[in-house]
């Protein structure tokens, strides 16, 4: 029940990563050379993309105001590009009921990266604590929690994600629970695979000779070391928990319908395709684009702290 | 590997019961009652309490548990509280349907995968190769209901080439399958590009090559045995992830699966198809992953010798 690709990444890095371009074989810096042109702008392209996004996301509902409850007969439907009664441009149309898309994909994409980074803050520190204590202790506590880890991985997560959020109840809390708790496994695998690796090295033992306690131990030597491999998994995680909150708002289980997520706008589109394309088609471009540099930034990171893992 | 075997088969029990357990107690903790909820909220509160007692739902909870696991035991779950039906005969025609349309995804995303990552791998950095890449990036991140509305959208509404909905004809069964098949798709496709890529300097394949045989049946021949076992394994182990998919991809195809018949159900708090649902799902589920484990051990002589 080892999902393998989880289990790689979490063996693959034995300690805090070194960057292996920018150091010679005696551990000193050696003459630096620079990426490559392309690599630099595998990171900085999709850093921006997403910079635009969170500054669309913070500033935009501000400045369009968005009405859930406002409707304007006149102006149903509208393609992007549409004047509307009151004189305004709707630059991306209008929906069913003639409310300007461009507000509420911007109030979209607040929800999304509002519920993407509640989301991987809870399940990343809770995943961190139960791993890191799993890889501590050992024995049973380990066994029992790693065991519950490796069953809920097996399962589909928006299979226990639709159940989870079936039983709690459609509010924004509540899907940020749903989803730490499909995505806490993760984490704490990675954190666990890192403590085991970390807890017996020379500096660990080291300060265990000299007198240092657990606590001290898991914090100036443990928690350093996992620190960034769970930083690379959190970037490469945020991707998926988007996806998974669009499509638990798809089936009406996610956002409540008051606040628009990308996910409802584009299940609303769906019985106006025929007529009305761009209410599906926009925000899922939009989704897509989003979940797409995330994505790139996540594997770049994920090459960048540790060259073994490179997967090209 | 017969003790292996065994404690395998012990834990997955455990695990069944423990999902038992967690969907009865966890379905009525949600908000509303089912008496109500098909009554209507202005019905008779004499009506609703007689419901209640047909349904069985006036004992106390824990009372209620031990008669759900003593029918469970033989595969009886109750009546359907929404569909005039029993929930064993609901969920055994949906889970079908489901399995159709898996198997069918399923079988795409490993002729396609094996065949796009051959591509890919014998050029690596090519024109293919980067197109591949890009489109594999692309299927993963895509969000499947998004891929499957628009996928409506080209050939439904705008091209009428096959039906949006139903499952009546072979040709409603494109969209969906292709939809579900996607992720998966590129999880394969990149597997084998690698695996490629990793064997293609082998001794072996320089051997082949040298002995003059030509490319793809060096390709084809020699170095794809060699990465059957492995891809196989992990595409088994994601067919687990294609039944969850199944959900999203027969909400927006209208297909009467397993996946959707759980989400109405629990919409209407039908407590005995839910608890069906789930019962059944989670034992595919553990039958796979116990079925794809023996297989890996069997199949991988390192392994064996260690179990």
């Amino acid at each position: 029940m080892t999902d393998p690709v989880t289990a790689s990444v979490a063996l693959g890095t034995p300690g805090p990563p070194v960057e292996a371009d920018t150091t010679g074989d005696d551990g000193r810096p050696a003459a630096v050379p620079r990426r490559p042109r392309r690599r630099r702008l595998r990171l900085w392209i999709p850093l921006g993309v997403i910079a635009g996004y969170v500054v669309a996301g913070l500033i935009g509902p501000v400045l369009a105001r968005y009405d859930p409850i406002a409707t304007s007969v006149t102006d149903r439907l509208r393609p992007p590009g549409s004047r509307l009664a009151d004189g305004s441009l709707a630059l991306l149309g209008t929906d069913q009921v003639g409310r300007d898309l461009l507000p509420q994909i911007m109030q979209g994409a607040r929800v999304s990266i509002l519920v993407g980074a509640a989301t991987l803050l809870l399940a990343g520190v809770v995943g961190a604590a139960i791993g890191i204590l799993c890889g501590y202790l050992g024995g049973v506590v380990d066994a029992v929690l790693m065991r519950l880890a490796d069953i809920q991985l097996a399962f589909p997560s928006i299979l226990l994600a639709v159940f989870v959020a079936a039983v709690l109840g459609s509010s924004v809390t509540n899907v940020v629970l749903t989803l730490s708790i499909t995505t806490w496994p993760i984490f704490a695998r990675v954190a666990r695979a890192q403590t085991l690796a970390t807890k017996s090295r020379d500096f660990a033992n080291a300060a265990r000779t000299l007198g240092a306690g657990s606590w001290h131990i898991v914090r100036h030597c443990v928690l350093p070391a996992v620190a960034s491999p769970l930083m690379v998994i959190a970037t490469v995680q945020l991707g998926f928990v988007i996806v998974a909150e669009a499509s638990l708002s798809f089936l009406s289980l996610g956002i409540p319908p008051g606040t628009p997520s990308w996910g409802t706008t584009i299940a609303n589109g769906r019985d106006y395709l025929a007529s009305a394309w761009w209410i599906a088609t926009i925000p899922g471009l939009v989704l897509a684009l989003f979940v797409v540099c995330v994505g790139v930034l996540g594997d770049e990171l994920r090459d960048r702290s540790d060259p073994n893992l490179s997967t090209r | 590997m017969l003790r292996y075997a065994l404690r395998r088969l012990a834990i997955s029990a455990l695990v069944l019961f423990g999902a038992a357990t967690v969907v009865f107690f966890a379905m009525r903790q949600v908000d509303g009652d089912p008496a109500v909820n098909q009554l209507g909220p202005d019905a008779d509160p004499a009506a609703v309490e007689a419901l209640r007692r047909e349904y069985g739902l006036d004992a106390a909870p824990v009372v209620q548990y031990v008669r759900f696991l003593q029918r469970a035991a033989t595969f009886d779950f109750g009546d359907s509280f929404r569909l005039n039906d029993a929930a064993t005969s609901l969920v055994l025609t949906h889970l079908t349907a489901t399995a159709a349309l898996a198997a069918t995804a399923f079988t795409i995303a490993i002729v396609l995968g094996f065949a796009l990552g051959a591509l890919a791998a014998t050029r690596p950095n090519g024109i293919v190769d980067r197109v591949v890449s890009v489109l594999s990036m692309l299927t993963q991140s895509l969000p499947s209901f998004w891929v499957g509305i628009m996928l409506i959208l080209v050939f439904s509404r705008w091209l009428h080439l096959l039906p949006s909905s139903g499952a009546g004809s072979p040709a409603a069964m494109v969209m969906p399958a292709v939809t579900l098949a996607l992720p998966l798709l590129s999880v394969v496709l990149r597997l084998v590009r690698s695996g490629l890529l990793d064997v293609l300097h082998e001794d072996y394949v320089v051997t082949a090559r040298a002995k003059g045989l030509s490319e793809t049946r060096v390709v084809g021949w020699h170095a794809m045995r060699n990465m059957l076992i492995p891809v196989v394994t992990v595409a088994g182990l994601e067919f687990g992830s294609l039944l969850g998919g199944a959900v999203i991809v027969e909400t927006v195809f209208a297909w009467p699966g397993i996946g959707r018949l759980m989400t109405d159900a629990i919409a209407a708090r039908d407590y005995s198809v839910v608890q069906a649902c789930v019962i059944t799902v989670a034992a595919v589920f553990i039958v796979i992953n116990l079925v794809v484990d023996l297989l890996y051990v069997r199949l991988d002589p390192r392994v064996r010798e260690s179990v």
